[in-house]
């Protein structure tokens, strides 16, 4: 399993992405409130590049009538036929059968990724600053 | 328990060796006075003083909000943020090009004349559109063909303008919508079914439009998702119309395209037509032939957006019953709702010689594509 520097930190303001390519697949890195997230960039429902679709919170409602809108900026919509997808986690909101696969990140400070079997061709790794790294 | 399903990375069907048409791509202008070189000055001057005059309320809007602007793929926005589907370099690069579109046909809806209650402003808003659809997509990329559009209040002007635009190959069906002042299946609609056959035209059908009436048969619903399928009740309704009226009877060369209204409902409503037909035979005696055998010679349907049942095995159960000849492919580009050539009848079980008369054979069978 080979790991990737995919951005520096501070490259992704909170709310925002980056999406990247690495070894073919296209790979979306999401920053929610401070947390890094990797999901592939391909919706599982009708092959739509989910990464670029809005970044939206969750809407609920108790019974018709009450509706409240939380958990803001924690889910991705796709771009295509709306199926929304938990940014942390890859899971679709309406089935939870369904996931997108997800990456698992890291963030790692320089002076560690230039020891490391890291693949980092990319970026040039400075050693006082700190990066996002996914796991393929 | 959770189960990661990531979608397999499909090839696209010019990658299998199969070619695409493309039966309902939508047009739009990035601003209404591209179309003023095709209209008379009075008729620009009452676009841009009176406006729209629909038979219902917001004009020129739509009865429920879109979950997304301009109904559209959030991906399809030109570069310079104009309308999607108005820029026929990104429409080539980003859908023909992309996708290995071989035909692609116009579908144009949102300056459509169909529903003006100004007749004489429908009937010039209809030719206009039809000569924009020619000079700015026919003209920019040789795959591109275009719909006829047509007041179908007026028939007089209805048939003028076909008789008009059929000499033009690159004009490839008659438009009407599916929700008229009256059902379809009407005699006052007849004689633009006599001029579709005469110049030999298919009449293609698309669901939606502002002609007063709501999609459901007993009101208006309250959200999108209502509307959108309830949809489903307008193309059952108008099937009955046509084929219970004798549309089919009279005009025995017609052929009709449902355009984005499905088709997995056509097998049941054809076993009640059939059901109702045996008792009340007498009531409509113009009918030869049992209703479903109408439906099935005259009607064909566009496939997106594709029913996803939920067992795999089921699609391919519909499609034998529909039968494979009368589906064409569709992506509703550049919408919301398209569907992906590489995806949308993956989970269908179709040979490789059904999926390329679904893909292209029918269409261009149809359309009279070389």
């Amino acid at each position: 399993m080979a790991r990737h520097v995919v951005a520096a930190v501070g490259e992704i303001a909170e709310g925002e992405r980056k999406l990247v390519t690495i070894e073919g697949r296209n790979i979306g890195i999401f920053n929610v409130e401070g947390e890094y997230y990797a999901l592939l960039n391909r919706c599982p429902h009708a092959g739509a590049e989910l990464c670029r679709g809005f970044i939206v919170g969750f809407a609920d409602s108790d019974e018709p009538g009450h509706y409240k809108l939380d958990r803001k900026g924690e889910f991705l919509r796709c771009p295509w036929h709306g199926w929304e997808f938990d940014i942390r986690t890859g899971q679709s909101w309406f089935d939870p059968k369904v996931r997108t696969r997800a990456y698992k990140t890291s963030v790692e400070k320089g002076a560690e990724l230039q020891k490391g079997p890291y693949v980092a061709e990319t970026f040039a790794v400075k050693v006082e600053e700190n990066y996002i790294v996914i796991e393929i | 328990m959770n189960v990661t399903v990531p979608l397999p990375k499909q090839q696209t069907p010019a990658e299998q060796g199969l070619s695409i048409v493309d039966c309902d791509i939508h047009p739009a202008p990035k601003v209404v006075d591209e179309l003023f070189p095709f209209m008379a000055k009075r008729w620009q001057e009452h676009l841009k003083t009176f406006g729209s005059h629909v038979r219902q309320g917001l004009s020129d809007g739509l009865a429920h909000p879109r979950m997304t602007p301009d109904v559209a793929r959030v991906d399809a926005w030109p570069d310079d943020g104009s309308t999607p589907g108005s820029d026929p370099a990104f429409m080539k690069r980003h859908h023909l090009d992309a996708n290995g579109v071989e035909y692609g046909i116009l579908i144009p809806l949102g300056r459509s004349g169909s529903h003006q209650r100004n007749l004489e402003y429908g009937a010039a808003l209809c030719s206009a559109v039809n000569d924009w659809q020619i000079s700015k997509y026919c003209e920019f990329d040789n795959r591109i063909r275009a719909s006829i559009t047509a007041t179908q209040e007026d028939t007089a002007a209805a048939v003028a303008e076909i008789n008009k635009r059929a000499k033009d190959k690159r004009f490839v069906q008659v438009l009407i919508p599916p929700r008229a002042v009256e059902p379809l299946g009407k005699r006052r609609y007849w004689p633009i079914y006599e001029a579709a056959v005469a110049n030999k035209l298919p009449v293609g059908l698309h669901l939606g439009g502002m002609g007063g009436h709501p999609s459901t048969g007993s009101g208006m619903g309250s959200y999108y998702i209502e509307e959108h399928t309830s949809n489903v009740q307008t193309m059952q309704g108008l099937i009955t119309s046509l084929v219970i009226e004798g549309v089919f009877e009279a005009f025995p060369d017609l052929q009709m395209v449902l355009i984005e209204g499905g088709f997995a409902w056509e097998p049941a409503l054809n076993w009640r037509m059939d059901k109702h037909w045996k008792n009340f035979k007498a009531e409509v005696p113009h009918l030869k032939r049992a209703p479903s055998e109408y439906s099935k010679q005259h009607i064909r349907f566009t496939t997106q957006p594709i029913e996803e049942p939920e067992k795999q095995g089921d699609l391919r159960q519909i499609i034998d019953w529909v039968g494979v000849d009368r589906l064409m492919f569709s992506t509703d580009y550049p919408h919301w709702d398209f569907d992906d050539p590489r995806y949308a009848l993956n989970s269908a079980g179709l040979s490789v010689a059904e999926k390329q008369k679904i893909m292209s054979g029918n269409a261009k069978a149809l359309y009279g594509l070389q």
